[in-house]
């Protein structure tokens, strides 16, 4: 094999590709990343409609193979075989490009999310920076997309969104400062705003930063779980496609291909600003109680939950199959969703191998605190009222930012108490 | 390339008749310039540069130009009679930087010593809140009072 592929799998390479200057590898993880995402946001799309309809006491897409499982597919090559329709007195130009504006600046985020402590595709020292700044350039993909269709609806969406983007950001923006915050409260007193070392203070620090001052960080964490859910525009805060309301929002004059991209584009999102919580709060790619419950037999037990994972979801797939209909009919799709069930046993059998076991244990802790995100969006879209518009910017304005602004403060105070209360008696001696 | 690209887009800017074209093509300028400042290393300057102006300040251009009537300014002539002092500031400007350029070969070395990329940002925070701490100071303070002055003045009964 030609070195350029074999010096980076050497061991002692503990660093992302993109900081070991290996373009062949950084080429690789991004296209993982892609796939990777692409698959999951298809996936997202089945569970969010079956979770949805199990919610609401309905069943779901049941037709399109064994409960639905092949519906997204379905979903996927209606869309590409549909026309893809630029409406009259549109701008074309502008209209051809918001889609692609939306997914590249969704993407360009992956560039910097740590799935592991070397599984990120690179890292930069201005990590959080990176992230906040491109996921704010989603918002003009909007904007152009409601002003370039040259119709009411998107117009109206896209005035919406802009106004509640651009006031969730400050929210967001001041509670991330408080987690960066935190990472420089340690004895040499620099914090980083890579997103890599972030959870490595949390590491040192022996402790999530949502457990971190309590209940400061926590507060802050919840700041930014409600920015997160209204910045990526779902429900409660999805005014900017209110159904009932504005058709779609701004994508209303949007066709095949290119309304599916702003879905991919949506659900991109979201993981993404979930990986963002995940890393700031929820300690990232580490698992529960690492410094603990550490040692050998706890490290053993904590590596075998992937395998177990996908052993429990082969279990619930071999349980199903046996509850299918016992008819001529539907034969294809049970011998199918057994097979399915033997696809998810067998990786669940590579998950054991104990080269592997290691390798991906930073990954799957990781995705399956992402997971959990995904399951809390699709449980708020299922249970909470939509906001109405002045209400939505009252809770930005005048609850989430004086929140922001007083966990920042509260927050250097508690961690600098020692200091200010030298500084105090001091002050008094004198 | 990058200044190449942040040129031929901000000639576009005021050529395109088209407002959000024009705020279109100053969004891609503004993008040149962060590169441009990654490329002097400067990262924390790059991100708060695509923070604040390309993620905030354009998109408030975009939402006035969005409110604001179309059609009229379209069929409007773009350009007014003054172009001969428009040539002649440009020209005076254009004189001034080719002096400072030859004048200040030596003040400036040509090539920029290779900086510790790692700490650019801690350094930035170390300057701003040691050195530079009453400039800061006083710019927050000029930004409380606009902040003020808009509430102020879009408020009618306070």
């Amino acid at each position: 094999m030609p070195s350029f592929i074999t010096n980076y799998l050497d061991k002692t390479v503990q660093v992302t590709p993109g900081q070991y200057g290996s373009p062949f590898w950084a080429l690789v993880y991004i296209l993982v990343v892609f796939g990777g995402v692409s698959l999951a946001v298809v996936c997202m799309n089945w569970l969010e409609r079956k979770i949805l309809a199990h919610m609401q006491v309905r069943l779901g897409p049941m037709r399109v193979g064994p409960h639905g499982l092949l519906q997204p597919i379905a979903d996927a090559l209606k869309l590409i075989l549909k026309e893809d329709i630029v409406p009259e007195g549109a701008d074309s130009f502008v209209f051809l490009l918001a889609p692609v504006i939306i997914l590249l600046a969704v993407f360009s985020v992956y560039c910097v999310i740590p799935f592991g402590p070397a599984h990120a595709i690179t890292d930069m020292n201005i990590g959080i920076l990176f992230m906040l700044g491109v996921s704010s350039l989603g918002v003009l993909g909007i904007v152009m997309a409601g002003w370039a269709s040259n119709s009411h609806y998107p117009l109206i969406g896209a005035l919406r969104s802009s106004a509640q983007m651009v006031s969730y950001e400050i929210a967001m923006g001041l509670a991330v400062v408080s987690a960066v915050l935190m990472t420089s409260l340690n004895d040499s007193g620099t914090g980083t705003l890579s997103m890599i070392d972030i959870v490595k203070a949390q590491n040192t620090q022996h402790i999530w930063f949502v457990f971190k001052f309590f209940p400061l960080g926590f507060v802050a964490f919840f700041i930014f779980a409600v920015a997160m859910v209204a910045e990526t525009n779902r429900a409660p805060f999805d005014l900017p496609e209110a159904e009932s309301e504005l058709t779609a929002g701004f994508h209303t004059e949007y066709s095949g291909l290119r309304w599916s991209l702003f879905m991919l584009g949506e659900y991109a999102a979201m993981i993404a600003v979930s990986s963002i919580a995940i890393t700031l709060w929820l300690g990232g790619w580490m698992r529960p109680f690492p410094n603990a419950l550490s040692g050998s037999t706890w490290d053993l037990a904590f590596s075998l939950f992937p395998a177990l994972t996908f052993f429990g979801l082969a279990g619930m797939t071999f349980y199903s199959t046996v509850r299918m209909p016992k008819h001529a009919f539907f034969r294809v799709q049970t011998i199918g969703l057994g097979a399915f069930g033997g696809v998810f046993a067998l990786i669940g059998l590579i998950l054991l191998v104990p080269p592997v076991r290691d390798r991906v244990q930073d990954v799957y802790w990781f995705i399956a605190k992402i997971a959990l995100f995904l399951y809390l969006y699709i449980w708020y879209r299922g249970t909470f009222p939509r906001y109405r518009f002045d209400q939505l910017m009252k809770v930005g304005w005048k609850v989430l930012l004086p929140m922001g602004i007083g966990v920042l403060m509260l927050t250097g105070i508690v961690g600098l108490r020692t200091e200010i209360w030298e500084f105090l008696q001091r002050l008094v001696h004198v | 390339m990058l200044s190449g690209i942040a040129i031929l887009s901000g000639v576009l800017v005021i050529t395109r008749k088209n407002p959000v074209h024009s705020a279109l093509a100053l969004i891609l300028t503004l993008l040149c310039v962060a590169g441009l400042y990654l490329m002097l290393y400067a990262p924390f300057v790059a991100g708060v540069q695509i923070i604040l102006y390309v993620g905030g300040i354009m998109v408030l251009f975009l939402f006035v130009i969005m409110l604001v009537n179309l059609e009229r300014s379209e069929k409007e002539k773009q350009f007014n009679q003054q172009w001969l002092p428009g040539i002649l500031a440009a020209l005076g400007l254009g004189t001034l930087f080719v002096a400072i350029y030859i004048k200040g070969k030596n003040a400036f070395p040509m090539l920029p010593p290779a900086l510790p990329e790692a700490d650019n940002t801690q350094r930035v925070g170390v300057l701003l809140y040691s050195n530079y701490m009453f400039p800061f100071e006083i710019a927050s303070l000029l930004l409380l009072v606009a902040i003020i002055g808009a509430v102020v003045m879009a408020k009618k009964r306070i």
